[in-house]
């Protein structure tokens, strides 16, 4: 079972996968890329462009306090600088270096964490990267990309490489179902349509796209019309997307995996309750660490399921 | 050679007005700790160590200098100042609402700032990323990083001396600014890191100890230095804090004096005692 299966979309590649192929075949066309690695890159999927341009790329051992501002230092020299681990490593332990080396001095950094949220399962919650998204989003002037499948995730990564100062990438672990066609349309700050509906939009990214996807399916069974859209960017959100949302199906849900404090929720919050206040309800991990298990235990046991998607539909149903 | 010892120490003795004057009309600041410095920055601009174009900051064949100390800022700005990037007179607004002379490194707002820092640790990290840059470009551009001894403590520093005894830029040179302070007490009580070559010496890098505050002793150790190009460069730079005005310092009772300015009253003394 994955999530978009009820739905009839097909699996495809880890969107960490997506972004390494990507990120090699744009390599070739931009000399200007350089990835400095903190010894993770045959995870995080920097590795084969670190096979194929050996002398742009700098592993600079565990120690991603380093890589970050060496990145730094390189992309003040013209490069743009690609750097990369674990979510949770580049951004809770590598944070004042993004602030400091990267934000502060708008330097042309792109920080990609993979293994981000639950589904990474078995390892456990030190590597689940469920705080990234909210500590990327207190950044001032970075912009934060949450992609949903392997084709978006290639068009992020080209996207991301082409625009000047520092970006967020967050990648998963795990194959995700592919939503989109090859060659799609994207656009940072400007949210998918993957479902109109009249009733209530869910508004999710990452993975949880196709979870939204499954739960609009099923709601379709009971009747009720969700309008799904992929709110990949973040910073910055897509304020009219969310206006529209609201005024035209009157309730919300936000759906991620990541923490309840400062994710996605809290930012489709905070345009919300000052445009257009309609109900809302939130599916994520809430406030609490996870654990090992495989990873659509996890989902099930933290809920982060369809079921859980729809459970919170109704509850702004009334 | 094309400039004089002597021509050096009448420019460094330039600077530590500056730093006095433009800290005591901000009326907070590290006058100490940018004292310390001032000979190593001043071999660096006006000892035909660094090429740099005032006119023109991001000419991309620059060498670059990266104060990872922030907090001197003071001496920095003087240097910068006297060099031609903006008249002496402008870096009075240290510190001032409005004004680019921010208390700290900003290069987002000062072109010829090189690496905005005030959280310690993180400039010898960014200055192997320029030296690695400008390697992989094929300029013949060197790095300058200064650090202080109590900034040693920050578990970066050790990350980047490692990586850059891997990588072995030779257009990478540190001078550790070692004043033997940092903001509590004694860096010898505080957390002792020394001996801090030793340590740069196992990872790779070429190691000197000289005298900072010795005019001649840091050109020599800055001659020394940019003539290896094989790998990384640490000067290990003995230095006092407050050099130059340390009577006045000991009269006060406080030889470290970390993270305040000079009263008008003292810092008229201290002009006056650095003489023309």
């Amino acid at each position: 079972m994955y999530y978009g299966e009820l739905s009839g979309l097909k699996l495809g590649a880890a969107t960490r996968d997506a972004f390494g192929d990507a990120l090699k075949e744009l390599g070739a066309k931009h000399p200007e890329v350089v990835v400095v690695d903190a010894d993770v890159g045959n995870s995080t999927r920097t590795e084969p462009f670190m096979k194929a341009f050996p002398e742009r790329s700098f592993n600079v051992g565990i120690a991603e306090s380093n890589m970050v501002s060496v990145a730094s230092g390189l992309a003040s020299c013209g490069k743009t600088a690609v750097c990369s681990s674990f979510a949770t490593f580049l951004l809770s332990n590598a944070f004042d270096q993004l602030r400091m080396s990267v934000a502060f001095p708008k330097m042309n950094v792109k920080f990609v964490g993979s293994h981000s949220g639950i589904s990474i399962g078995e390892d456990g919650p030190s590597q689940m990267g469920i705080e990234d998204v909210s500590l990327a989003c207190s950044l001032p002037g970075v912009k934060v990309i949450v992609p949903s499948d392997a084709v978006q995730t290639a068009a992020a990564t080209a996207a991301m490489l082409a625009e000047h100062g520092p970006i967020y990438l967050r990648t998963g672990r795990s194959k995700v179902a592919i939503l989109y066609p090859n060659g799609c349309d994207f656009q940072i700050g400007k949210a998918i349509q993957l479902r109109d509906g009249s009733d209530v939009t869910i508004i999710a990214n990452g993975l949880m796209v196709a979870a939204a996807v499954d739960a609009a399916t099923e709601l379709a069974k009971a009747g009720v019309s969700a309008r799904v859209l992929d709110m990949h960017t973040v910073k910055p959100v897509d304020e009219e997307a969310i206006v529209k949302a609201a005024r035209e199906t009157q309730r919300i849900v936000v759906v991620e995996e990541h923490l309840m404090h400062g994710g996605l929720g809290s930012v489709v919050a905070t345009v919300v309750s000052r445009t257009v206040p309609v109900p809302m309800a939130y599916v994520n991990v809430g406030d609490c660490f996870a654990e090992s298990g495989d990873p659509q235990g996890l989902l099930d046991k933290y809920g982060l399921n369809p079921a859980a998607i729809v459970a919170a539909v109704k509850s702004v149903m009334g | 050679m094309a400039v004089s010892i002597e021509e050096l120490q009448a420019k460094a003795k330039q600077l530590r007005k500056h730093i006095i004057r433009m800290t005591t009309a901000a009326g907070s600041g590290h006058p100490s700790s940018s004292l310390s410095a001032v000979e190593m920055i001043t071999a660096l601009y006006f000892g035909g160590f660094m090429k740099y174009r005032p006119q023109e900051p991001q000419w991309p064949s620059r060498d670059r200098f990266i104060l990872s100390k922030g907090h001197a800022v003071p001496a920095l700005y003087a240097a910068m100042a006297e060099a031609g990037y903006f008249t002496v007179e402008a870096t009075m607004s240290l510190r001032k609402l409005g004004s680019v002379f921010e208390g700290h490194p900003n290069m987002a707002r000062m072109p010829g700032i090189e690496a905005s820092t005030g959280s310690l640790g993180q400039g010898l990290s960014i200055g192997l990323g320029q030296a690695l840059g400008l390697r992989l470009d094929k300029l013949d551009s060197r790095v300058f990083v200064m650090t202080g001894d109590g900034e040693l403590d920050e578990g970066q520093v050790w990350e980047a001396a490692a990586a850059a005894g891997k990588f072995k830029p030779g257009n990478l040179t540190l001078i550790v600014d070692q004043n033997g302070y940092q903001q509590t007490g004694a860096t010898k009580d505080v957390l002792d890191m020394r001996p801090i070559a030793d340590k740069f010496a196992a990872f790779g890098w070429h190691t000197q100890v000289v005298n900072g505050n010795c005019q001649a002793n840091a050109f020599a150790a800055l001659t020394i230095a940019t003539n290896i190009k094989d790998r990384p460069t640490c000067i290990v730079s003995q230095t006092q804090k407050g050099f130059g005005i340390l009577p006045l310092l000991e009269a006060e009772g406080d030889l470290n004096y970390h993270g305040k300015p000079l009263s008008a009253a003292l810092a008229e003394k201290a002009i006056a005692f650095l003489g023309s």
